[in-house]
């Protein structure tokens, strides 16, 4: 319990996750020694989750501008322009530490956050996507986190009515102590009807609506900014407890009263609940905010000032009406039967001031709390260079058949099935490309065009080299829309990395951050969003670095799109992009020869946007019947994929291929080569022709078969049956005794 | 046709319903909000899929005493067509318009997929373009769509023909492996003893739309403006 009198020492800053410079800034700016309720608001508005302090200076250095961005990073979500005066809002956020200390709570609450940063700016949400990172599967935690982080995910998504509809999941033992859970929402608006969060007018009414306040995940912000050690179940009070139902209520009351003119400005309550939503409004809007907190709607009763302004407690609102509609916006609240109460008022103190029982318990000036917020330059390493293994020193033990079968079955690349049919991914009856492709498309509503998205991340390449690995995780996403035909328009991104007071780790962000910089720019695909994830370490150990990219693209006609689903059988089938056989990081390596070693494969950016610009084009023009990107387990699994992907639409197509080149074909087959697609056609020879006046490397393979197996020359056959057992059984079988 | 969409707070397929509903009869739906008990003339009314009430108590329980069940039940006995899906079934069933209950799923998991059912009953108003023993391709996505009758019940569907729709796979069988819920007899959907009330748990209204993936739900909206107008 937070004494409500008194001053505190230096030692209740320690323990507020303050530094000693930090509070003595703190006394500075105020000329005093802060309250108690002070030094909370201070804390959480300093912490690393809200204040990006270690994180800012990189983060500044991201491309944030193109021709259809809107709004980049600084407001609740990105929105660029879908055309027809439509716009896609979006934005990732992580739910990491709330999620392991409380699976299904902190999962679902990551849902509940990320939707309300959608719908805060006007848009409906119509697509949720989610980004997971496990332990091995052989540590004890990993079934009980995998099991309630996916009932959480979809608990939250179906009971709101937003389709979850693409992800992404991975096991490694680096994420034992921690595992992550990133949740993307996409909402669609009109582009000339967006909200923002900059307060505006001195006298007018400040509006809580929503959920009422409660003693839940108090200081969440400060938790979500430290290390774990052996305590970390401990912290699980400081979890908050998520109520799909009243977001519901709330995003349509919202939805509703945003079809009038009646919101100046609106921000939702997220990490650090009123002090982070009334201090943005204000600050943003150069303005003061008065809050009497005996007018905000409590849970219990007894709540201290401290409390209500640190309660993390979720589906809240904050806004400024136009005084004028007070009556309009309250009858729209009281229909949906959400609290509505007016708090404060806004004024030209330039403050932020708290009232409570009629005594004031914080009085801040808002400009230097935000212009002194800490930020740091950390100091960071170059992470060294790994060799170039040579692929030729890797062969196999085994026939390459049971390579496949290990590979095709193995908990990475096995199929995701048992966890999106725990996901509604069809409400709102718009879902085009459901889990399982490349990108998830979702038609926009009422028009012949649709939205391809993607979440993409290979940790692996990140530890190997940053900067390699934070291109690649841009190029891959940029890659799945193009495979879907889609144009990518902007990304947003999810930082998830260790402690940032080590300078190796520090190097890891650094370098991510270039290369993710580098790729953005050259392949036209700019950060509109994002969010930063430190201290994602327990005992000192840390996570691979892992800079989750959620691509967004545009489908202008849905009829001009492809699927990875074989289609028709006696098509040729071919490959785009140049081969190299890079054994180095990939999956092969480590689930045949037990090895994470060596550099990951290279990527040409400019190979990347002309491989990937062509593929574009060849959907456009009809002349693809299927496409596929080839990313994890190299280009069999891809080709398997497509063929697997036939079943669904009782095909039941099979493959005959060959090498054609003279790379050892285990190499050639399981090698992880960047910036290349799988397509087949009925007319292999002009698309052969089309690619080599782009400059653009192409190969036939083989061809589409009737025969319900992967034939491959020198390796055998493998029925379609066999394969999709295999593929399928690894996790219901591992989770059946979860 | 005038045909009307009831909502509860936490309703969430009602536009998914209006897109297959305007399809079928060109028409919109209206909506009406839980606590209306005034409708607008209406042909036909349509309790929709969704969490009313967040399923906090028991699915479809708090919706099933709201004023605006108490006018459905009124339409209803006056021989107007009602159709429930999902937690509009739910909710059905708690009014009483339909026997039995939906409880968890056995697997306690929430199902999101295309199943395979089969028309049982051809010869109602909502099925008349169906033909007995088709097998359709038609999406779940439930929480709670175990059909549980007790052994008399079931025998009295069956004595009556109210069973509409039956869990099976594409070869037409209906047992223990293609049941995706744990339903008795493998039900997924059933018709009142009047037959102008149905409940099912697939979403017919998600397979309307050759984009989406199927188009096998058309048919329980053509057959609706067939017997209506």
């Amino acid at each position: 319990m937070t004494p409500t009198s008194g001053n505190p020492t230096i030692e209740d800053a320690l323990e507020h996750g303050l530094s000693r410079d930090e509070f003595n800034s703190i006394q500075e700016i105020l000329g005093r020694p802060p309250t108690y309720t002070e030094l909370g608001i201070f804390s959480s508005m300093w912490s690393e989750h809200c204040s990006y302090k270690s994180s800012k200076k990189w983060l500044k250095t991201l491309p944030t501008s193109g021709e259809h961005v809107i709004q980049g990073p600084g407001e609740n979500a990105g929105v660029i322009s879908i055309g027809d005066g439509q716009a896609a809002v979006f934005k990732i956020e992580s739910h990491n530490h709330p999620s392991f200390i409380e699976p299904y709570q902190g999962a679902a609450t990551g849902v509940g956050g990320i939707l309300r940063d959608v719908f805060t700016m006007g848009a409906r949400p119509v697509a949720n996507l989610n980004a997971l990172r496990f332990g091995s599967p052989k540590n004890e935690k990993t079934k009980h986190l995998l099991s309630g982080v996916v009932a959480g995910i979809g608990g939250y998504g179906n009971c709101i009515g937003v389709p979850t509809v693409g992800g992404e999941v991975d096991f490694h033992s680096a994420y034992n102590g921690n595992n992550l859970v990133n949740a993307m929402t996409v909402g669609i608006a009109q582009s000339n009807k967006i909200f923002y969060s900059a307060a505006a007018g001195s006298g007018n009414p400040v509006i809580y609506v929503g959920a009422k306040t409660g003693r839940d995940g108090i200081h969440g912000a400060t938790m979500s900014s430290a290390e774990f050690n052996e305590d970390a179940e401990e912290k699980r009070p400081t979890v908050q407890v998520g109520d799909p139902f009243t977001e519901k209520l709330l995003l349509e009351a919202c939805l509703e009263l945003m079809e009038s003119d009646a919101i100046i400005a609106i921000q939702d309550m997220g990490a650090a609940g009123l002090t982070s939503s009334s201090v943005e409004m204000a600050g943003k809007g150069g303005l003061g905010m008065k809050l009497n907190l005996d007018h905000v709607p409590v849970r219990e009763e007894g709540m201290s000032a401290y409390e209500i302004m640190l309660s993390e407690s979720q589906e809240r609102m904050l806004m400024i009406l136009d005084p004028n509609t007070e009556d309009l916006a309250r009858e729209i609240f009281n229909k949906w039967e959400l609290d509505f109460a007016v708090i404060g008022t806004l004024n030209d103190t330039g403050h932020l001031e708290v009232l409570k029982n009629g005594i004031s318990e914080a009085n801040i000036p808002i400009d230097p709390m935000v212009d002194q917020s800490p930020e740091y330059d950390r100091p960071w390493s170059e992470i060294p260079k790994q060799e170039q293994i040579r692929s030729s020193d890797y062969r196999p033990k085994g026939s390459l058949q049971d390579v496949f079968e290990v590979l095709i079955g193995c908990p990475d690349l096995s199929s995701r099935r048992w966890i999106w049919e725990q996901y509604d991914h069809l409400v709102m009856n718009n879902t085009v490309a459901r889990p399982g492709g490349d990108a998830a498309v979702v038609r926009v509503n009422d028009t012949n065009k649709a939205i391809a998205m993607s979440v993409d991340c290979t940790p692996r390449y990140c530890l190997a080299d940053p900067k390699v690995g934070g291109a690649q995780a841009v190029a891959e996403a940029w890659r799945n829309i193009t495979a879907t035909g889609a144009q990518p328009l902007a990304i947003t991104n999810n930082m998830n990395f260790g402690n940032p007071e080590k300078p190796e780790i520090m190097g890891q962000f650094v370098g991510c951050i270039k290369g993710m910089s580098e790729a953005a720019l050259k392949l036209k695909f700019p950060v509109v969003s994002g969010n930063v994830s430190l201290y994602n370490e327990t005992n000192g150990v840390a996570i691979l670095p892992t800079p989750v990219i959620g691509g967004v693209g545009l489908l202008e006609d849905l009829g001009k799109s492809a699927t990875i689903a074989l289609k028709r059988h006696d098509e040729d089938i071919i490959l785009i992009g140049s081969c190299s056989g890079w054994l180095g990081q990939s999956i092969y390596l480590r689930e045949i020869h037990g090895l994470e070693m060596g550099a990951p494969p290279p990527l040409d950016l400019d190979e990347e946007k002309r491989n990937g610009d062509l593929v574009r084009n060849l959907i456009k023009e009809g002349t693809v019947s299927a496409c596929h990107d080839i990313s994890d387990g190299g280009l069999l699994i891809a080709i398997a994929e497509m063929a697997l992907a036939s079943i669904k639409d009782a095909m039941f197509l099979g493959v005959k291929i060959t090498n054609p080149t003279n790379i050892p074909d285990h190499a050639f087959f399981f090698g992880e080569e960047q910036s290349r697609y799988i397509l087949t056609s009925p007319d292999a020879n002009s698309i052969l022709e089309i690619a080599k006046r782009h400059n653009v490397t192409a190969k036939i393979l083989g061809k589409t078969t009737k025969n319900q197996e992967l034939t491959i020359d020198k390796i055998g056959n493998i029925s379609l049956q066999r394969c999709f057992e295999i593929n399928e059984r690894w996790m219901p079988e591992y989770m059946k005794t979860a | 046709m005038n045909s009307t969409i009831v909502i509860f707070p936490g309703t969430n397929r009602e536009r998914d319903m209006v897109m297959a509903v305007e399809r079928a009869s060109g028409k919109k739906p209206n909506f009406v909000w839980y606590n209306d008990t005034s409708f607008p003339k209406t042909d036909l009314i349509i309790v929709p899929g969704g969490f009313s009430y967040g399923d906090y108590l028991r699915s479809g329980a708090m919706a099933a005493r709201s004023p605006a069940m108490n006018s459905v039940l009124e339409y209803a006995s006056k021989g107007v067509p009602i159709l429930g899906v999902c937690n509009g079934f739910q909710i059905l069933t708690e009014v009483g318009l339909l026997p039995g209950a939906l409880i968890r799923n056995k697997n306690l998991k929430f199902i999101c997929r295309n199943v395979s059912i089969k028309v049982e009953a051809d010869d109602s108003i909502f099925t008349s373009r169906y033909s007995k023993g088709q097998i359709l391709s038609i999406p779940v996505a439930h929480n709670d769509g175990n059909y549980f009758a007790s052994e008399g019940l079931l025998q009295e569907l069956h004595d009556r023909s109210q069973i509409a729709f039956k869990y099976t796979d594409q070869s037409g069988r209906v047992d223990a492996s293609t049941n995706p819920n744990g339903s008795c007899e493998n039900i997924a959907g059933i018709l009142n003893a009047q037959k102008n009330v149905l409940g099912l748990m697939p979403h017919p209204e998600n397979a309307t739309d050759c984009n989406l993936g199927g188009t096998d739900g058309r048919p329980l909206f053509q057959s609706l403006v067939d017997a209506i107008t």
